[in-house]
């Protein structure tokens, strides 16, 4: 018998069988883990913010002359939208995180503990919320070294990114609805590009949607997405538009609504029988 | 929710039922597990271990039958069954991208510790499994046995009155398998209960106070682990041939002499046989001076007890999957 630890020798605190679960502490805890594996891994979240920057970049170069007349007013065009994409496309994580939890067990031994059961997904798109404040400051950062100037100004600039978060935290509970429903997080990267391929490109974010053929206009003019970045030129640019803003609004609280009890639904029920 | 030796209990379940799909995991299970000490659920893969103990740890629903946990019922109240029991699952469930420490800190801060308490707490576990070297590291960096360390460790964070543990030393070396049954035998002396499935009989029968045979998703057989070996019999002679091919001809030797059916293992060079009875030894030894002079040569042999092995072969009449580690010397 090999047996190298001392026996433990410590005091133990009491366990209250009683002690309701703190919804707001359980939470907060579950987001300081989020962050923590965001300081981790950055590079995950360097994977997903590469690709808007490229984005940018190129297209602002590439077309900015053809499309707007010149690079600079074709920013001006751009950015918001690129600001939208960025953060949309890093709220998959969520789910992938959801994903990799359960494959681990950790979920399991989150569900066997005393604690607020919904603070395990909540605390982690809190967590993630650090991230997309993240790129949204890479973004504009980089909007501002190209050139770009929000006529907006700060406030409208803030109100633009609150926006922006916002939605992204509705959005985010698709992901942990999907995350929890598929079987691998491969699964769930190949659904989130199917989704997410359509709706952020067929969208207003590289061009407007006049040239457009009638179909793919009727589906551009009725995706949240188009809306968000009309709102977020709108807010960014200086010419707020308070309807626009209502959409998002409403299209934010609509998918919360369907994908947040969902996602509980998902949570609560049996995660297969490993 | 008492034995009838007035034992509370800490586990009584009646006529438990999970099915996945056509299979029946959990077919029909009775169990009724004391307060205190150690009891091990043994049965192959695909017994019904880890579906029952998820069913204990309410973290999978039941299609029929009832589970009180710690006096509570497992689907009425699983809040209050969550807040005196721990889960350590088949793999470690600590985050590979945390340190040591933060794993810790985060059970500890989530059972309710404040923040320096919490801090304290992990200190204190990290210094009790020796991994105060590592606290600062990531766990991707821990090797299997620190990482299982760790896990029970943080099942410990605040003690639990019952703790499951589902095969806790698959997959470890033997030295990190000493330090994890050292560490329940240590938990189980100061009062909490454990719950631990295997599918090593060595191990149910070093560690545990009572073992549930579980197969097909029923018990089979409960008890002591010695009341479990002597109900199948008291002795068993194993014979270990240095030449698999005169195993025929040393089965018909000792059938003759000890005048009872002398069985094959797996292993074509190993024989076992019943004998009991005070003569035993005595029977044992003309057998072994009868092999050696027809000149049947044999490396080892034992005298003793039935391994768990054939008790379970005994009571499921079905082979087993059970892997022995007993080898006749």
């Amino acid at each position: 018998m090999t047996a190298t630890i001392a026996p433990p020798t410590f005091t133990e605190p009491g366990r209250d069988a009683t002690r309701r679960p703190r919804m707001l502490r359980n939470s907060l805890t579950m987001a300081w883990r989020a962050s923590l594996r965001i300081r981790r891994e950055p590079e995950q979240a360097f994977d997903a913010i590469a690709i808007p920057v490229l984005f940018t970049l190129l297209f602002t170069y590439l077309f900015g002359g053809a499309l707007s007349g010149s690079p600079r007013e074709y920013l001006r065009f751009l950015l918001p939208g690129t600001l939208v994409l960025t953060v949309l496309l890093i709220t998959v994580s969520a789910g992938l995180s959801l994903n990799t939890d359960r494959d681990r067990g950790t979920l399991d031994r989150f569900r066997s503990m005393p604690i607020w059961q919904p603070s395990v997904v909540i605390g982690g798109l809190i967590g993630d919320m650090g991230r997309y404040v993240l790129a949204t400051c890479l973004v504009l950062g980089m909007g501002l070294l190209m050139g770009y100037r929000p006529t907006g100004g700060a406030s409208g600039t803030v109100l633009a990114v609150a926006l922006v978060l916002i939605f992204a935290f509705s959005v985010s509970w698709i992901w942990t609805a999907l995350g929890l429903a598929l079987r691998s997080a491969q699964a769930v990267t190949v659904l989130s590009f199917a989704v997410q391929l359509p709706l952020t490109f067929a969208s207003n974010v590289f061009v407007s949607p006049a040239t457009m053929p009638g179909w793919l206009r009727a589906f551009v003019n009725v995706n949240p997405v188009s809306h968000l970045v009309t709102a977020e030129r709108a807010l960014m640019n200086g010419t707020p538009m308070p309807s626009q803003v209502g959409w998002v609004v409403l299209a934010s609280v609509l998918l919360t609504a369907v994908f947040g009890p969902l996602t509980m639904r998902l949570y609560r029920a049996n995660l297969g029988g490993r | 929710m008492t034995t009838t030796s007035g034992v509370p209990l800490a586990i009584e379940a009646r006529g438990l039922v999970k099915a996945f799909g056509s299979t029946r995991a959990v077919d029909g299970l009775d169990l009724s597990v004391p307060s205190g000490g150690v009891f091990a659920l043994l049965g192959p893969n695909g017994a019904g271990k880890t579906t029952t103990i998820r069913i204990f740890a309410t973290l999978t629903r039941l299609d029929a039958g009832t589970a009180r946990v710690l006096g509570h019922d497992v689907t009425a109240s699983p809040h209050a069954v969550r807040a005196g029991i721990c889960l350590t699952g088949q793999f470690a469930t600590v985050d590979p991208s945390l340190t040591g420490t933060e794993n810790l800190v985060l059970q500890a801060r989530l059972l309710g510790l404040a923040r320096r308490a919490a801090r304290a707490r992990a200190a204190e576990l990290l210094d009790s499994f020796g991994l105060t070297d590592t606290a600062g590291r990531p766990v991707r960096t821990y090797s299997g046995g620190m990482r299982r360390r760790l896990d029970i460790a943080v099942s410990l964070v605040v003690a639990p009155a019952l703790l499951f543990l589902d095969e806790p030393t698959t997959g470890l070396d033997p030295h990190s398998r000493g330090q994890v049954w050292e560490t329940v035998r240590w938990l189980a002396a100061r009062g909490t209960t454990v719950l631990l499935t295997t599918q090593y009989l060595e191990e149910a029968d070093q560690l545990s106070d009572r073992i549930a045979v579980i197969d097909h998703g029923r018990i089979v057989a409960e008890g002591t682990p010695g009341g479990l070996k002597s109900s199948v019999g008291s002795g068993v002679l194993r014979i270990q041939l240095a030449d698999p091919r005169a195993s025929g001809r040393a089965r018909q030797v000792l059938g003759s002499v000890l005048g009872v059916p002398v069985a094959q293992d797996t292993d074509p060079a190993a024989l076992t046989a019943r004998i009991e009875g005070p003569s035993a030894t005595e029977a044992a030894a003309r057998g072994l001076t009868l092999l050696s002079r027809e000149g049947i040569e044999v490396v080892g042999f034992a005298l003793g007890q039935p391994s768990l092995d054939e008790v379970f072969l005994a009571l499921t009449s079905h082979t087993s999957q059970l892997t022995g580690n007993e080898e006749p010397t």
